[in-house]
């Protein structure tokens, strides 16, 4: 006899916690929830602005994940994400395969990025032009020596093609800006899957040059300065070199989200923009949006 | 008494019954999907375009050569260093090592086996690439045979687990037969426990190879995915890329329904196919193998 009481009993205390269980998590979860996806590049300065918004706004949750830019607008565009993170402009294609999802992009400009060009300390060259780096991608340069550094060959990394840094690199630097330009990256090219995986081959490997976001570059690899052109100054990345245009390789970045922004989602993204959540942009190492 | 009896063991017939056919249910759901998904590249693509040797799929170019090539290259040397390993490896702890070694090393090298591929890809990254480039004096150690190093030392544990089995089920009366005849302990291994366990060792081959051209991540962490043709024996120094690093590099990204997308499954069609023509060498070999091996007993 005692033994089933005790069971009832059990099985009462289970179910009372259960109802229990539910219905406070029904009264304190929070009721928005926001979905953002999309860019490494972006990743670790929109998890800074989820942290610190969650904080101040209880009934926000934010979830942040990255993927690569393509990864985050194909998501917008299949409808399961409510804010796509992407570190280079939508294209036609994407807009037209969302509107045939009945999604219509639009995007916010939330921050910009400066892309550094980086190798081994140990190698001496410090100063490269545009062009130079063009043809050091393309393949026509292939050893250290043709621009002024030691009798090495060249091992070029880039990050995979569905990286929004990878389409912009190869726009801005390898075709200079040239739509008509047809140049693609030197087969050879290493394409690796993670920005880690770019600063440590450049940490170890002399012979290496590589490309990231100015906020992901340690110190322990060496920044190069970079001229427009022969004969212009050389220029190091930084937030006031970005800002005065002087550095050549700097990007817009941007959220896009499915229609104008309303609620929850809209109060995020004008917070963004405020003094607060722009300083944060500075503290990581990118440059602020006025 | 005799009837819900039975009743069970009907159903319990039925239920294995099932589930043994469940296998081939599923096989050929899998090459269904992947043809229906991956056959349409043939439409959108010209077969010589996919032949051609440039891989960049953001501006159309769609070369899978060097990708099948990237694969060949880096499975060929895994079994190169894999092969002679792991069937050593297995022949000692089966046929040389005293018990309590055989007891520890066993359990040891099938635990390895366990090990996450993507934490050998990290040791890859941070010593295996940088102590190759030093030591051969390479461009870069993120290459082919960084990614052959990894996949034989992931193909390794597979080949001795299961060679080991197959010498182990040799019986005792071989051996003794061939000590009686005045052979030694190394022509006793040689000519007589390892050809007798010879349809064991190809199948732990076999398996070592479909367990290397399949792993991905390790490989796509330190072979430096580069889409170069890998034709020449220097290719094996050289950074690749392979199939399944491809596939899983870019399925993220690709817009359902896209020629880019169902060249992915293409590519899928093609090492569906490349593990296929391995799994019928084998149990051919095998096949042909236990008849001459009948004849010879009868």
């Amino acid at each position: 006899m005692n033994i089933r009481w005790s069971h009832l009993l059990f099985v009462f205390c289970f179910l009372l916690s259960a109802c229990g269980a539910d219905s406070s998590s029904g009264s304190t979860s929070p009721a928005l929830y926001i979905e953002n996806k999309g860019s490494d590049t972006i990743v670790n300065l929109a998890l800074a602005w989820a942290e610190r918004y969650q904080g101040e706004h209880a009934e926000v949750r934010i979830s942040v994940t990255g993927g690569g830019s393509g990864t985050g607008l194909a998501a917008l565009i299949n409808g399961t994400v409510d804010i796509a993170n992407s570190s280079r402009k939508i294209k036609e294609e994407e807009i037209a395969d969302a509107q045939a999802n009945g999604i219509q992009p639009v995007e916010h400009t939330i921050a910009r990025d400066a892309i550094a060009v980086i190798v081994n300390p140990e190698n001496p060259v410090s100063e490269l032009t545009l062009q130079q780096i063009a043809d050091i991608y393309s393949g026509k340069i292939n050893n250290w020596r043709e621009v002024g550094g030691e009798d090495r060959p060249i091992v070029r990394l880039s990050r995979e093609t569905n990286s929004g840094t990878h389409v912009y690199f190869l726009e801005t630097v390898l075709r200079l800006g040239s739509k008509e330009d047809k140049t693609l990256f030197a087969t050879n090219t290493l394409l690796l899957p993670s920005s880690e995986g770019i600063i440590a081959e450049v940490r170890q490997n002399p012979n290496a040059i590589g490309y990231d976001g100015l906020g992901y570059v340690p110190s322990d690899v060496k920044t190069i300065a970079i001229a427009k052109a022969e004969g212009d100054p050389f220029v190091l990345p930084s937030a006031a070199t970005v800002d005065d245009k002087t550095y050549p390789i700097a990007r817009d970045l941007y959220m896009y989200t499915a229609g104008e922004p309303i609620g929850a989602i809209k109060d995020y993204l004008e917070w963004i923009l405020s003094p607060e959540a722009q300083n944060i942009v500075l503290e990581l190492g990118f440059v602020p949006i006025k | 008494m005799q009837k819900p009896l039975h009743w069970r063991e009907i159903i319990i017939t039925r239920l294995i019954q099932a589930s043994g056919y469940s296998a081939i249910l599923f096989v050929a759901a899998i090459f269904l999907f992947l043809m229906r998904e991956g056959l349409p590249a043939l439409g959108e693509v010209k077969f010589s375009d996919l032949l051609a040797v440039r891989w960049y799929p953001i501006e159309a170019y769609f070369g899978i050569l060097p990708l099948i090539t990237g694969s060949l290259i880096i499975t060929i040397g895994a079994m190169l260093i894999a092969f002679p390993l792991g069937i050593a490896t297995a022949v000692y702890i089966s046929e040389i090592a005293p018990r309590w070694v055989r007891e520890i090393l066993k359990p040891l090298v099938e635990l390895l086996a366990g090990l996450p591929s993507v934490m050998l890809g990290f040791l890859g990254i941070l010593v295996v690439s940088p102590f190759l480039r030093t030591a051969l004096d390479l461009p870069t150690g993120l290459s082919a045979f960084a990614g052959s190093l990894l996949l034989g030392g992931i193909a390794v544990p597979t080949i001795v687990s299961i060679a080991e089995d197959a010498l182990d089920a040799v019986p005792r009366s071989y051996r003794e037969g061939a000590w009686a005849l005045g052979a030694t302990k190394w022509q006793t291994i040689w000519r007589v426990t390892l050809p007798a366990a010879r349809s064991g060792v190809l199948t732990a081959i076999m398996l070592g190879i479909g367990r290397a051209i399949g792993e991905t991540m390790a490989v796509m962490m330190v072979t430096g995915n580069a889409p170069v043709l890998a034709i020449t024996p220097g290719s094996l120094f050289a950074p690749a890329r392979t199939m399944t690093a491809t596939i899983a590099a870019e399925m993220g990204e690709v817009a359902s329904g896209s020629t880019h997308y169902h060249v992915l499954f293409f590519i899928g069609i093609v090492l569906f196919m490349i593990s296929l023509a391995v799994n019928i060498a084998a149990s051919s070999v095998v096949f042909r193998a236990k008849k001459r091996a009948e004849r010879i007993l009868s």
